[in-house]
């Protein structure tokens, strides 16, 4: 261990006494205890619970404190969840949601960070000012803003759409009169809603990004190949594209995640956990578990399922990272 | 004219970005008859401060106010933020500051530990919580929001710690200061800075969590501010003006801490993707 230590020690240890030498081996070690202590017992252990109690029958909060007996059931949670017509439709809804937010997420976020890059320094820094509005306010009240916007008798899409020529509304939508109009009773329109509230509180962070993506690489390489004629597609995808790869990747990767597991918004718009036909994993697995009757075997095991969905995306955002700290 | 469609664009953004912000604060200022009228006004004619007037001395619930709400969420936030800058900044600077064997393992973990979707820890965190005789508590909250704010706040402040220079520390030494005196008298003030930026972060976590606020407790009277709206606003003739200047409370310090330290989220979690 000494010769460990004298070999990779740092310059500060070197000019302490020996016998301090000995001592700097444990220190760091001791300064991480608390940490690695806080990650083992509020993250890893829940993480390892969650997955055993997955096989488990709990149906009430007396087994979890202890006074009851727990019976295990093995995959029969599982068999269940899979077995149900239902839970295709929670998974579709999750992937669909997922694939169409990080989509729109990253082209109107990429958009916005190139618009950023072109714009001059005021009415860059104006919009960009903008932009954090929009990513600073927290998910709660952003999502309480917007279904304000949709208020079926004072909102301000009601008014527009009531203000559209009566001929042109009726053609278009079969309708008229938008007062009343509940936007989130259709699952397609709740999506929709949701959809605009998600992207608008993730695009500020992809377009941030971008932007410092650009500025980081030179502009003389997209000059050059302005000036030989290339449009702007030609120049992001041939130039641009590719200098910033890696991050694009980490984007791609962190929205998934997030997208993926949609909760606040979701509860918020829907006003609870009520609304089945709009169920996506984190919600479903929440409604099974806490909703009278509770079942939080069940419930675990949907957790487990959105788990190891996101372990495989997770896997890949990792290695991306690594291979850049090599980099670097 | 490409100068004039760019700009064009950017208003466009702009609009986008920020007008639901500007709407909540337009709407907290407006009366209940311009709130509620057939035609909204972009403006309010005639601003008043009676919703804000309304929440803060009125009663939530029998004897609870909004400000009753907004303690809880602070005492919660704040508790969280102390415990964590103590916990991150010993740990970030064993990472920055020494070479050990399973540096790179912890470093590892802190990532892997970030993408832990917590949405699937309520079950098991609920389970420790009942076990622990901490349901209904305060402290459950403080306890989870420290396991989810910390490895953010190392991997953060990793950078801050290793951003001073080893010089000072080691002419410290020499002067025959011990390792408890350089970490007070010379890392501790330069890296306070960085201590700050990373426990804005970890007071956003806190104060915006809504779900397991929502499962852990059930008292009325120590809800936090995010389950007291979600819970007496969530109404079918939701009063919106009482709503949005609620909301306005709730949102204005989240946006004055953030637009100080936004600079480090990017860099903080696209770390290493863009040289330089």
């Amino acid at each position: 261990m000494t010769t460990l230590t004298e070999a990779t020690g740092t310059s500060a240890a070197r000019e302490t006494p020996a016998r301090r030498r000995r001592r700097v081996d444990r220190l760091p070690y001791l300064l991480l205890l608390p940490c690695l202590a806080v990650i083992a017992v509020l993250l890893l252990w829940p993480l390892g619970q969650v997955v055993m109690m997955s096989f488990y029958k709990l149906d009430s909060v007396r087994q979890l404190r202890g006074d009851r007996e727990w019976p295990w059931v093995g995959l029969a949670n599982y068999a269940q969840i899979l077995g149900d017509p239902f839970f295709r439709t929670v998974l579709r809804n999750t992937v669909l949601f997922a694939v169409a937010n990080v989509a729109l997420t990253m082209i109107l976020g990429t958009l916005v960070g190139l618009l950023l890059n072109r714009l001059g320094r005021k009415m860059a820094t104006f919009v960009a000012s903008c932009v954090m509005l929009a990513w600073a306010t927290p998910a709660l009240t952003g999502t309480i803003v917007w279904k304000w916007i949709f208020d079926d008798t004072s909102g301000l899409v009601t008014w527009l759409f009531n203000k559209l020529p009566d001929g042109l509304s009726t053609t278009l939508f079969g309708r008229s009169d938008w007062t009343g109009y509940g936007w989130f009773n259709d699952p397609l329109l709740f999506f929709a809603i949701l959809t605009l509230v998600v992207v608008w509180h993730s695009f500020p962070f992809i377009a941030v990004s971008v932007l410092a993506g650009l500025k980081s690489v030179p502009s003389e390489l997209q000059e050059a190949a302005r000036v030989d004629g290339a449009g702007p597609w030609r120049v992001f995808w041939s130039v641009t594209f590719p200098m910033l790869r890696p991050v694009f990747g980490i984007l791609v990767v962190l929205s998934t995640i997030w997208d993926f597991k949609v909760f606040t918004q979701q509860f918020v718009l829907a006003g609870g956990t009520q609304d089945r036909p709009t169920f996506m994993l984190s919600i479903y697995s929440y409604a099974e578990a806490f909703s009278p009757p509770p079942k939080y075997g069940l419930g675990s095991a949907i957790a487990v399922i959105l788990t190891l969905i996101l372990l495989v995306v997770t896997g890949v955002y990792v290695r991306m990272v690594l291979r850049q700290e090599d980099e670097s | 004219m490409k100068k004039v469609a760019l700009n064009g664009a950017g208003l466009l953004v702009a609009l986008f970005a920020a007008f639901p912000v500007y709407w909540m604060i337009a709407t907290s200022l407006k009366p209940n008859r311009e709130i509620f009228s057939a035609t909204p006004r972009p403006v309010p004619a005639e601003p008043t401060l009676e919703h804000y007037r309304e929440i803060l001395t009125g009663n939530l619930i029998p004897g609870v106010t909004f400000t009753d709400f907004f303690l809880n969420s602070a005492l919660v936030a704040v508790a969280t933020v102390l415990l964590s800058a103590l916990v991150a900044l010993l740990a970030a600077t064993a990472v920055a500051r020494f070479r050990f064997r399973l540096r790179t393992s912890f470093l590892i973990l802190l990532l892997v530990v970030q993408m832990i979707p917590l949405e699937a820890l309520v079950i098991p965190l609920f389970l420790m919580i009942q076990r622990l005789g901490l349901y209904n508590t305060l402290p459950s909250l403080i306890l989870t929001y420290l396991g989810f704010s910390l490895p953010f706040a190392v991997w953060m402040l990793r950078g801050f710690v290793a951003a001073v220079p080893k010089e000072l520390e080691e002419a410290a030494a020499i002067d025959g200061a011990s390792r408890a005196q350089t970490f007070r008298r010379i890392l501790f003030p330069l890296v306070a800075p960085g201590l700050v930026a990373t426990s804005i972060f970890s007071f956003i976590t806190a104060w915006n969590e809504l779900i397991f606020a929502l499962t852990f407790v059930n008292d009325q009277q120590k809800y936090t501010l995010p389950v007291a709206m979600t819970f007496f606003f969530g109404r079918d003739d939701t009063a919106w003006g009482s709503v949005m200047a609620a909301s306005t409370l709730f949102t204005l310090p989240v946006i004055v801490f953030f637009l100080l330290v936004q600079r480090r989220m990017v860099s903080g979690l696209v770390s290493g993707a863009v040289k330089g």
